[in-house]
């Protein structure tokens, strides 16, 4: 990928994979599925950063293509890669460190969400990030971050990006890079952290993680409301986000004309809090309730960001413009989940023709509208991205360059073919 | 001559950004090659008079004067020309036309910066960004504010007020502005339960340095390509100059509790910390000021803080009613666990102003009890702090030298000010020394060399303590992506061997520290 990046669409893989190699290590028990049927590659499960360093150069020196998986529970997501190796993280599973009393961890890669955050509860405290986990709860630490990938909790709390405090990458060059560190305030060096969420694993192999992380809190409650106005659960959600009260998390839901908002709070108080929500939503003509045991909803909220037989759009909308989802969502057939302050919806689409995805992209345009879980025969149709601005294409080029010149990470599987 | 003391204060520094030529600015030491720079950026000035208009070109070395220094003074460097463009459109032509003539420039704030991020290239250009101080739009419904770059950080938490503010609150904000915040991506008081400028920015118009323009985020979140954000805020002016910047505003909170609780060691104060966050309560802000610190500061503040105490906690609760009141109680109870001789409470607004103006007057009342010092800014764990502190104290009484310690106890982040008499000879290098020792004792610990200064060029040859050379080229990497001439600022941040053979000179104090209307911290 040295100078000449491809295009979204030059990298096909065929569709049945690659030539046969070594199978997957039968010890890994989640089911390692990529949209396309390529788990058939050799996989190399390195067992330390150095591992993945030296890994990486040779492929690079021998022209090699690596796919990065993790848990597996995204490989469909962004552009088919087409890959000579898989990398797999599941030879790094480790809590490297977990400080209680610092509020930070430095994790591993490959160690799935569902260990780190039962690890963080013995002691009292979370990690404050809480994604669709995907099959088998297999998300692992390195997986989510690569992606980008968030949950309600990102209402409060941010994305996984305001949550890294430092990354060690494994470069193509056999280098390992390290940047930020374990404490949860530093500005010395540049934010590499920042520039690995969300980047497929287009810029280097995360090696090593560090996270900060937030007490446990004492109780949870949430106000939960319906309607089938799409505009008074707009206007519901939006009294929330204004409201001086301290809401952990905004979603709103829509199926088939009806839909609601809920709205979760934490803390000593949290029922009183609950309740001073559902006055609010109350006012706004919804008619709202208390759930004290309130854990079931938001588990709808984050499993309504993935599909396995729909096609997942994620609008990269705005609080003002919840209305406009909405509506679309009837329009099309579409179940919609959102972060109602963030801005960020899920739509579910029935499944359907490249066609149908590019409506929705036309009718909330100029939001950014990327597809995520889609069947093989749309993602072929498609590109999964938003078209990224000329400007900004060069920029992300040159930026791809400096770190993978070869192109040997996880090749063209970003945006703009990155 | 416009703006020059008007805004010299508080700021962080510059929105521009670039690569570093290890063989650059700001010390060229080469006589040739500084004299072919020079040669460049004569040819630059009529062109920026086109651009920006005569007015707003200064080369005449007394106006040059003001810009020599930001608000670390004891670096200077004289650029060829200061420019004052009054618009995106202006920037964009000012830096195509630097590199046009391949001439190095700096953007700069209000020069306010504490790390040295806004001290001009020698002869290069220092664009001055203090005439883009629009509010270009406040869309509350969108919970987003839309401002030039020259804008104060006081101005965007105004713009959206009552209901809504703008949480990253350095203590230089009623002057520093929002494009040096970017730069440098600020914290304040309130970044342990609020986070820092880089949580809050959503979207950027950025000039590169060959003068593309390029948008990165917008009001949204979530879209495509790489997070360019991320990247950009914090890397200190050295990937491009940010010309509109999209900030996220957050609802004012229904009810804020301040308190403020005396002890009679810092250890007993530092197990407070610990204990405060172990039981889960997540205050606004959780400020410690140790002994000097305390006697330095109440005659000026007069807040009734006790000069007898070896150590005061300003503590700030916000949030629901209930839940403040809630933790509040927890609050008393973990201080009096600990020790605490005495806890006061802030009956009103006006009382709760006096202990903030305690705290924050802690840097302006050091300068009046003692003639010079050197301000630190390390981060290290929390868990660390009682060490470090000891170890503070410890390298003081060798090294025969006042320390008071001011600091962000809630995040680790320290502000040891380290006195000492200017007049004596050596005592300037004694103190400089043990102010590296500080910084040195912090990287032990596991923390950081900077938590909101910056390393600009103050810090860049501390760098190497927390990074290797991989570490460094994957830095350059980001750099060059953006900047490949190494046009934007070069000359911070990277360690070169050459500018890391010179030894800073001593501190001394800002005219608006003097004055108080600024302290660093």
């Amino acid at each position: 990928m040295a100078s000449v990046p491809s295009e979204p669409f030059a990298e096909r893989a065929p569709a049945n994979g690659s030539p046969a190699g070594r199978q997957d290590p039968p010890s890994r028990p989640l089911a390692e599925r990529e949209a396309r049927p390529s788990g058939s590659l050799p996989t190399e499960t390195p067992v330390s950063a150095k591992e993945v360093a030296e890994l990486l150069r040779s492929c690079s020196d021998e022209g090699r293509r690596v796919r990065i998986a993790g848990g597996a529970t995204k490989l469909g997501w962004g552009n088919p890669v087409e890959a000579d190796v898989r990398l797999s993280t599941s030879g790094l599973t480790e809590i490297v460190e977990h400080d209680p009393g610092d509020l930070t961890a430095v994790l591993q890669p490959g160690l799935p969400l569902a260990e780190a955050q039962a690890a963080f509860a013995r002691e009292g405290q979370r990690l404050s990030l809480d994604p669709p986990l995907g099959e088998g709860e297999g998300a692992t630490v390195g997986g989510v971050l690569a992606a980008g990938d968030s949950g309600p909790l990102r209402h409060r709390y941010g994305a996984i990006r305001d949550l890294v405090i430092g990354v060690v990458v494994a470069l193509p060059d056999g280098s390992l890079a390290r940047a930020g560190g374990k404490v949860i305030k530093n500005v010395a060096g540049y934010d590499l952290a920042k520039l690995s969420a969300g980047a497929f694993g287009t810029l280097g192999v995360l090696v090593e993680v560090c996270v900060r992380l937030h007490p446990l809190p004492q109780h949870t409650a949430s106000a939960a409301a319906s309607t089938d106005d799409p505009e008074a659960l707009a206007r519901a959600a939006r009294r929330i986000a204004h409201s001086p009260l301290e809401t952990e998390a905004l979603d709103v839901a829509w199926r088939d004309g009806r839909g609601g908002v809920l709205a979760r709070y934490a803390g000593a108080t949290a029922p009183e809090q609950g309740r001073d929500a559902a006055d609010l939503l109350d006012e706004e003509g919804l008619e709202a309730h208390v759930l004290e045991d309130d854990e079931k909803p938001w588990t709808q909220q984050r499993n309504g960001q993935r599909s396995p037989d729909r096609v997942v759009v994620r609008v990269a909308g705005l609080l003002g413009g919840l209305e406009r989802v909405v509506a679309l969502a009837d329009e099309t057939g579409a179940e919609l989940v959102g972060r109602a302050a963030i801005g960020t919806t899920w739509l579910r689409l029935p499944r359907a023709a490249a066609a149908a995805v590019e409506r929705v992209r036309d009718a909330l345009a100029p939001h950014a509208c990327t597809v995520l879980d889609a069947p093989e025969d749309l993602r072929a149709a498609l590109d999964p991205w938003p078209a990224l601005d000329p400007g900004l294409l060069a920029l992300s080029r040159r930026l791809k360059e400096r770190f993978d010149p070869d192109g040997v990470c996880n090749p063209g599987v970003f945006a703009g073919g990155l | 001559m416009a703006e020059e003391l008007a805004h010299e204060g508080t700021d962080g520094a510059p929105t521009s950004g670039g690569g570093s030529t290890p063989d650059a600015p700001p010390a060229l030491e080469d006589d040739a090659a500084r004299r072919e720079v020079a040669a460049r950026a004569d040819a630059l000035v009529a062109r920026l008079v086109e651009v920006c208009g005569d007015a707003h070109v200064y080369t005449h070395p007394h106006q040059l004067r003001t810009y020599e220094s930001d608000g670390l003074l004891h670096y200077r460097a004289s650029p060829r020309a200061v420019v004052l463009p009054s618009t995106a459109e202006e920037v964009r032509d000012v830096v195509a036309a630097c590199h046009g003539e391949r001439v190095p420039f700096v953007a700069r704030g209000a020069g306010s910066g504490l790390s040295g991020g806004a001290l001009p290239v020698e002869d290069g250009i220092l664009i001055g960004l203090s005439r883009l101080r629009r509010v270009l739009e406040v869309d509350l419904v969108n919970q987003r504010v839309v401002v030039e770059p020259g804008v104060t950080n006081t101005e965007v938490s105004k713009a959206v007020a009552p209901t809504h503010f703008y949480p990253p609150d350095p203590s230089s904000q009623v002057v520093c502005t929002i494009g040096g915040n970017v730069a440098e991506n600020a914290g304040g008081a309130h970044c342990f339960k609020y986070g820092f400028t880089t949580n809050y920015v959503t979207g950027l118009e950025v000039v590169l340095s060959d003068g593309e323009v390029v948008e990165l985020g917008g009001k949204a979140a979530d879209g495509p390509g790489y997070d360019l954000l991320g990247a950009f805020v914090g890397s200190e002016g050295t990937l491009g100059i940010a010309t509109k910047i999209t900030l996220r505003v957050c609802p004012v909170p229904e009810h804020v509790r301040i308190m403020v609780a005396f002890f009679d060691t810092t250890e007993a104060a530092a197990a407070t910390v610990s204990d405060v966050v172990d039981a889960g309560i997540v205050p606004a802000a959780i400020e410690m000021m140790d002994g000097p610190a305390i006697r330095a500061a109440e005659p000026m503040a007069n807040a009734g803080f006790r000069t007898d105490a070896g150590a005061a906690l300003l503590i700030e609760l916000d949030g629901s009613r209930a839940e403040v009141s809630a933790h509040f109680e927890g609050l008393n109870e973990v201080c009096e666990r600990n020790g605490s001789i005495e806890i006061k409470v802030a009956a009103d607004e006006a009382e709760a102003q006096r202990f903030w103006r305690a705290r924050k007057a802690a840097f302006p009342a050091m300068g009046r009890i003692s003639t010079h010092y050197f301000v630190q800014d390390g981060v290290l764990p929390r868990t660390k702090l009682t060490e470090v502190l000891k170890r503070i104290e410890e390298l003081g009484q060798e090294y025969e030298l006042q320390v008071a310690n001011v600091f962000h106890a809630g995040d680790g982040n320290l502000h040891p000010l380290v006195c000492y008499d200017g007049a004596t000879p050596g005592e300037a290098e004694r103190a400089e020394e043990l102010s590296g020792l500080i910084l040195s004792a912090c990287v032990e610990a596991g923390g950081s060399i900077t938590g909101e200064h910056g390393v600009g060029v103050d810090k860049m040859c501390y760098m190497p303590k927390i990074f290797g050379p991989s570490d460094l080229a994957a830095f350059e990497r980001l750099r060059r992506a953006f900047d490949p001439e190494g046009l934007a600022n070069p000359g911070k941040v990277m360690p070169t061997p050459r500018l890391c053979g010179e030894v800073p000179g001593p501190y001394r104090q800002h005219p608006l520290e003097v004055a108080g209307v600024a302290e660093r911290f």
